[in-house]
């Protein structure tokens, strides 16, 4: 598998040259598309014989504005004791891409090859904007609007973009990473008003375990079998 | 002469038929319909989201809450995820106690699936013959993870424990008299491994049941045939997987085709439909069952001649067990730091995927390191199967919205997740 994996993506980068960067990581082949080439180069991944990616299995949006950041400082709280309260976030990592706060990524399925690849876009937050992909898969459709909806990519192109998931006449976009777990507003029915009532939401996040980074990861390979 | 417009149904979001809380906006012309919107959400629980707020280990009782009748094998791709980005891998015993538990589930979500279809089109016997089976299953997960549904029985680096070597029996009450408590014992008096060998004997019985109720019935194939057609070229368009494109045609199945846990090392076939309308994909459930039969059967074998570990003795992401901890101080550190801290995972991104009895369930994740996913994307079978619902009950008439609701097997557990 894995020299199928590593030819795959040699073969990737060769066809595209510099406009993409392919790499591999645990058995898996990552494409990092620049935004305005996407549909190009989509087109060529879906129709070349050599790649034949007919089906698109999944969009979806990730946030990287905290990316990298703990609650709890591993060193220095080790020898202080037990009176280790969750500390607001502070950085230890910086994003693999600096300045894009957003990525979309696109999971493709080649049936002929048996082969996967996953697309990556990065984008800035200030023109969170990617061409659709819905001529290319259908499948694409939904994808794109619950993206859409969580985390407010905009998809040039897509025939009906509205939200999907949240509640009709929802504010935010609740997947970003500065939208609060516990949510802004909460709903209850209101017996005098006769009516359901928004208000500002009551309950206080609580962390129960911290977010922690440690240096060093003791992974090894313990029992048979690929890793 | 009256001007003749389209009008617009709102059909659910509380409708029995529509498998949950879907909210389908139809606009027909007469008895046609002209477009079909599917308004999902309503069961939207942020599941991605609240697992990025815990440690890995405490979102796998959220996977069974997505796609809430097939438990396991969501389990099973989030903990191979896991595994896939530790390096490590479950034992071999453990790997054949997944697979068995993941026909386990395949049979018990075909079953509920069969049932509830064929309710929706008319036949109510199936779905009272359905249940009975069900029932046996659900005795099988209790047994071996204290839940009927909700199980949270795999962890990465194995299964949560060994299987047991007795099964829970009925006592005699008010309403059940000893004669009847023993007839339901009488195959209950083995070790659980017993009682599935009991079940894959008697299960092909069954679906030959619902086989004669269904199969060659009048009204079933007026129901079925024909209905929702889909082309290979357009299944793959739309994104479908599982049982939705092996009813077209298209012979693809994660098991045989990217085996994970056990699969290369056990035999069975995969069904395949050439009309891709809904009785093709009830052939192919159907079918399914049968060599979900078959696995089960060999791996009760295996499970039989090979005991051994179920759990990695890796005490840096697998508790250690209780009797150990009460002697051993470094057991005790272990224990505490990950049931308080958890374990990290290394920096990077993973997308894992298994055959779900709907399709390919996947699991993208991303890490930076920390003890918590950064991001965690479902990608359920059932959401891309939905989305299609609007090309595929177009132009047909009101009453096969159903059949065709039906025929994707929807769960809303999974596609709003």
């Amino acid at each position: 598998m894995s020299k199928a994996v590593e030819a795959l993506s040699a073969r990737i980068q060769a066809r595209f040259s510099d406009s993409v960067a392919a790499h591999t990581a645990f058995n898996e082949v990552t494409v990092e598309v620049p935004a305005e080439q996407l549909l190009s180069v989509g087109q060529a991944l879906r129709d070349e014989e050599e790649f034949s990616f007919q089906e698109l299995l999944d969009v979806c949006g990730v946030d990287l504005l905290t990316y990298g950041e703990t609650e709890w400082d591993t060193v220095s709280a080790s020898c202080t004791g037990f009176s280790r309260g969750v500390d607001r976030p502070h950085k230890v990592k910086t994003p693999p891409q600096d300045g894009h706060r957003f990525a979309v990524i696109y999971h493709l399925l080649s049936i002929k090859n048996n082969q996967r690849v996953r697309l990556k876009v990065m984008l800035d937050e200030a023109h969170l904007v990617v061409d659709s992909v819905v001529d290319l898969w259908a499948s694409a459709d939904w994808y794109e609007r619950e993206a859409f909806d969580l985390f407010g990519v905009m998809f040039k192109g897509h025939p009906d973009l509205r939200r999907l998931l949240t509640d009709y006449g929802f504010i935010g976009h609740p997947f970003r990473k500065d939208f609060p777990l516990q949510g802004n507003v909460e709903m209850r029915y209101d017996s005098e008003k006769r009516r359901v009532v928004y208000e500002p939401v009551s309950i206080e996040l609580r962390t129960l375990v911290p977010r922690v980074i440690r240096a060093e990861h003791p992974v090894k390979s313990v029992t048979e079998g690929e890793g | 002469m009256p001007e003749i417009r389209n009008y617009t149904l709102n059909f659910g979001p509380q409708h029995p038929s529509a498998h949950g809380v879907l909210r389908l906006v139809l606009e027909l012309d007469g008895e046609t319909v002209e477009r079909a919107d599917p308004h999902i959400g309503l069961l939207h629980r942020a599941t991605e989201k609240l697992a990025e707020s815990k440690p890995y280990n405490q979102s796998i009782p959220y996977m069974d809450r997505l796609d809430y009748i097939s438990m396991m094998c969501n389990e099973h791709g989030y903990v191979l995820a896991l595994e896939k980005m530790l390096g490590i891998a479950a034992p071999e015993r453990a790997q054949y106690i997944r697979v068995m538990f993941d026909e386990i589930t395949r049979v018990l979500n075909h079953v509920f699936w069969l049932g509830a279809h064929a309710l929706d089109i008319g036949a109510m016997t199936v779905f009272l013959y359905a249940f009975r089976e069900r029932e046996d299953l659900m005795d099988v997960y209790e047994a071996v993870s204290g839940a009927r549904l909700h199980a949270a029985y795999y962890r990465p680096g194995g299964v949560y424990r060994d299987l047991p070597d007795s099964m829970a029996k009925y006592e005699a009450s008010k309403w059940h008299s000893q004669k009847e408590v023993d007839r339901l014992n009488e195959n209950r008096q083995g070790s659980l491994l017993d009682f599935i060998e009991d079940f894959t004997r008697r299960f092909p019985t069954y679906i030959d049941e619902y086989e004669t109720l269904l199969t060659d019935n009048r009204i079933w194939k007026q129901r079925t045939v024909g209905i929702g057609v889909v082309s290979p070229e357009r299944a793959l368009q739309m994104g479908f997987t599982g049982p939705m494109l092996r009813g077209s045609g298209i012979e693809w199945d994660l098991r045989k085709k990217q085996p994970y846990a056990v699969y290369d090392k056990v035999d069975f076939d995969i069904p395949v439909g050439t009309n891709g309308d809904c009785y093709d994909r009830y052939l192919v459930r159907v079918e399914e069952m049968r060599q979900s039969n078959r696995i089960i059967k060999q791996c009760v074998d295996w499970l039989r001649n090979n005991p051994g570990p179920v759990m990695l003795d890796d005490h840096k992401h697998v508790p250690p067990k209780r009797e150990e901890m009460k002697g051993n101080m470094e057991s005790l550190i272990h224990h505490f730091k990950l049931f308080t801290e958890g374990y990290s995972l290394p920096e990077g991104e993973v997308y894992t995927a298994v055959e779900h009895p709907k399709g390919e369930f996947g699991i993208y994740l991303v890490s930076d390191g920390a003890n918590k996913p950064y991001r965690l994307k479902i990608r359920s079978p059932g959401f891309a199967h939905l989305a299609s619902l609007d090309e595929m009950t177009r132009g047909h008439m009101i009453a096969d919205v159903v059949a065709i609701i039906g025929t994707q097997d929807i769960v809303f557990g999974e596609i709003d997740r």
